[in-house]
């Protein structure tokens, strides 16, 4: 092997699959996908063209954002936090069984089993495909919301929650177990405490996940800014629905400020 | 040492919480409650609604069963669709996060200024939702896949760059000053030097946020932004429950196999 070979005087990027050959096939994949999926979709460039001049003239209505109609505006804003604080609440509460049956560590096998069904079935349908359901049982308005938003979190701190249990020392549990302690003593005594401040940071970060969903589910019909949102868009009431944006802008950002600076504190 | 100084330094029961720690815990169940009280009663609840909820549940549920298998093959090319839209969509948010990204980290921003741009174009691409973007996208080119993908990239980007911008300014500063000491230009500093840094959170997150919108692109339809989710709007419309089964049962597998298939590709690079 010639020198050149083994120590180049021109340095190359190395790939970024591993081989030259594999980088190419990939690259290849790619494009040949991006081709694909263009052509499948239909998609019919005369209309995209005629929605740029659209795109200007709906931004140009959104400006100035109107507010004079603040007190729908922020009926919505509050009623959608309310959802959302309800949701958490209500989530946390019946998270705590989700959680016990679903930790591999302390429930019988076909409890968990069950309740790790439960925790992927619920995790793959979105926020809104459940609101539907609940607006079809429970009628329009924020209950319909709030039964999602509580649905979905319930799911989601279980699973968040069992992790945690899992992971739990074993020691402590043994010597609370070791002292006569029942089922319930053991969990309290043993468990709770070691899970508790993981348990508190999770539950903010799902507040301020429910204050983002809270704005959304309103679109099919279970209340929150969600709901006015959808309605000014329908009405072409664009400059009402910047003012919307803008707020839900503000709402999320002081929701994760929160959240951060919540589970900095907790750290 | 006193009795009493004896008597609580060692005392005969054992209390779990201090006095301050017991009042401090009823200060927070109390703000609990308060918080409960004021979100509930304000959303003034119909609780007659509550009573036959589990009766019109069990309804739905017997009008669902059997699922109606002969609506699978119309569904087939929407659901295709779907992915489309959330792969395409992850793909022009890959493009545009990393420009963003530079813009949004300390370390490579110009200013102060571009800095502040940066940061203001993350917190509004991130703090609207996909649907939401779905409904101005849907104004802007009309319903059809076009404004689902639009609405997909104009979320991710938010997600993708944040996560990029972090992992910039926790960058290695010796790769990037070995860099800078060949006599490359900025440019050059952050191809070479950062670039393949933060490539492995790059494609991470991609993937990550790719599944996750596989998820959303199945809803985008209902503001009609393409997808299944057009069709299981117009199902629920319809009243025709046993196709409404059916669709969700196709969801849950694609979900479930972008989830599975992403989750491989993260234990592979990482």
């Amino acid at each position: 092997m010639s020198i050149a070979a083994v120590y180049p005087t021109t340095w190359r990027r190395p790939p970024l699959f591993g081989s030259l050959a594999r980088q190419r096939i990939a690259i290849a994949a790619a494009v040949g996908y991006l081709v694909w999926s263009v052509s499948d979709l239909n998609v019919d460039y005369a209309r995209i063209l005629a929605g740029f001049p659209r795109a200007i003239d709906i931004f140009v209505k959104m400006f100035p954002p109107d507010f004079a109609r603040w007190q729908l505006l922020t009926n919505g804003m509050i009623e959608s936090v309310q959802m959302a604080l309800a949701a958490t609440l209500v989530g946390v509460v019946l998270s705590i069984p989700i959680a016990l049956a679903a930790a591999r560590n302390l429930a019988p096998r076909p409890l968990y089993l069950a309740a790790r069904g439960l925790i992927v079935g619920g995790r793959t349908l979105h926020e809104i495909i459940i609101a539907i359901f609940f607006v079809k049982l429970f009628g329009f308005g924020p209950v319909a919301g709030l039964l999602t938003l509580a649905f979905a979190s319930a799911i989601f701190l279980g699973k968040m929650l069992a992790e945690d249990i899992e992971n739990v020392r074993v020691g402590p549990v043994e010597a609370v177990r070791a002292t006569g302690a029942g089922f319930g003593q053991t969990v309290v005594y043993s468990i709770v405490p070691q899970v508790l401040s993981r348990a508190v940071g999770v539950i903010i970060y799902r507040l301020d996940a429910n204050v983002r969903h809270s704005t959304v589910i309103g679109i099919v019909g279970a209340g929150g800014i969600g709901q006015t949102l959808s309605a000014s868009f329908s009405r072409y009431d664009y400059d009402f629905a910047a003012a919307i944006l803008l707020s839900i802008v503000a709402l999320v950002a002081l929701g994760e400020w929160f959240s951060d600076w919540v589970r900095r504190k907790l750290r | 040492m006193t009795a009493a100084a004896l008597e609580k330094r060692y005392p005969d029961v054992w209390r779990r919480r201090s006095r301050r720690e017991v009042v401090i815990a009823w200060l927070w169940t109390a703000a609990i409650a308060f918080a409960a009280a004021w979100s509930v009663s304000a959303l003034d609840i119909e609780w007659a609604f509550f009573a036959d909820a589990h009766e019109q549940a069990l309804d739905l549920v017997e009008r669902m069963w059997p699922p109606r298998w002969s609506y699978l093959p119309v569904i087939v090319r929407p659901l295709i669709e779907t992915i489309h839209i959330a792969t395409l969509g992850t793909a022009i948010a890959l493009v545009f996060s990393i420009p963003l990204a530079f813009l949004a980290a300390r370390n490579t921003t110009l200013n102060g200024f571009t800095w502040a741009i940066g940061r203001a174009l993350l917190v509004a691409s991130r703090s609207v939702n996909t649907v939401i973007w779905g409904l101005l996208f849907v104004a802007i080119f009309g319903p059809g896949a076009v404004a689902g993908v639009c609405a997909v990239a104009a979320r991710s980007v938010g997600f993708l760059a944040k996560l990029v911008a972090e992992a910039i300014e926790e960058a290695d500063a010796g790769q990037i000053e070995a860099i800078t000491a060949t006599g490359a230009g900025t440019a050059q500093v952050y191809v070479f030097g950062i670039l393949p840094q933060v490539m492995p959170v790059l494609i991470g997150t991609t993937v990550y946020r790719w599944d996750i919108n596989v998820r959303e692109s199945s809803v985008l339809g209902f503001v009609g932004a393409g997808g299944i989710g057009l069709h299981l709007y117009a199902s629920i419309n319809q009243f025709a429950w046993q196709q409404v089964l059916v669709v969700l049962l196709a969801i849950l597998v694609i979900v479930l196999l972008s989830e599975a298939l992403s989750a491989y590709i993260r234990g592979r690079i990482s």
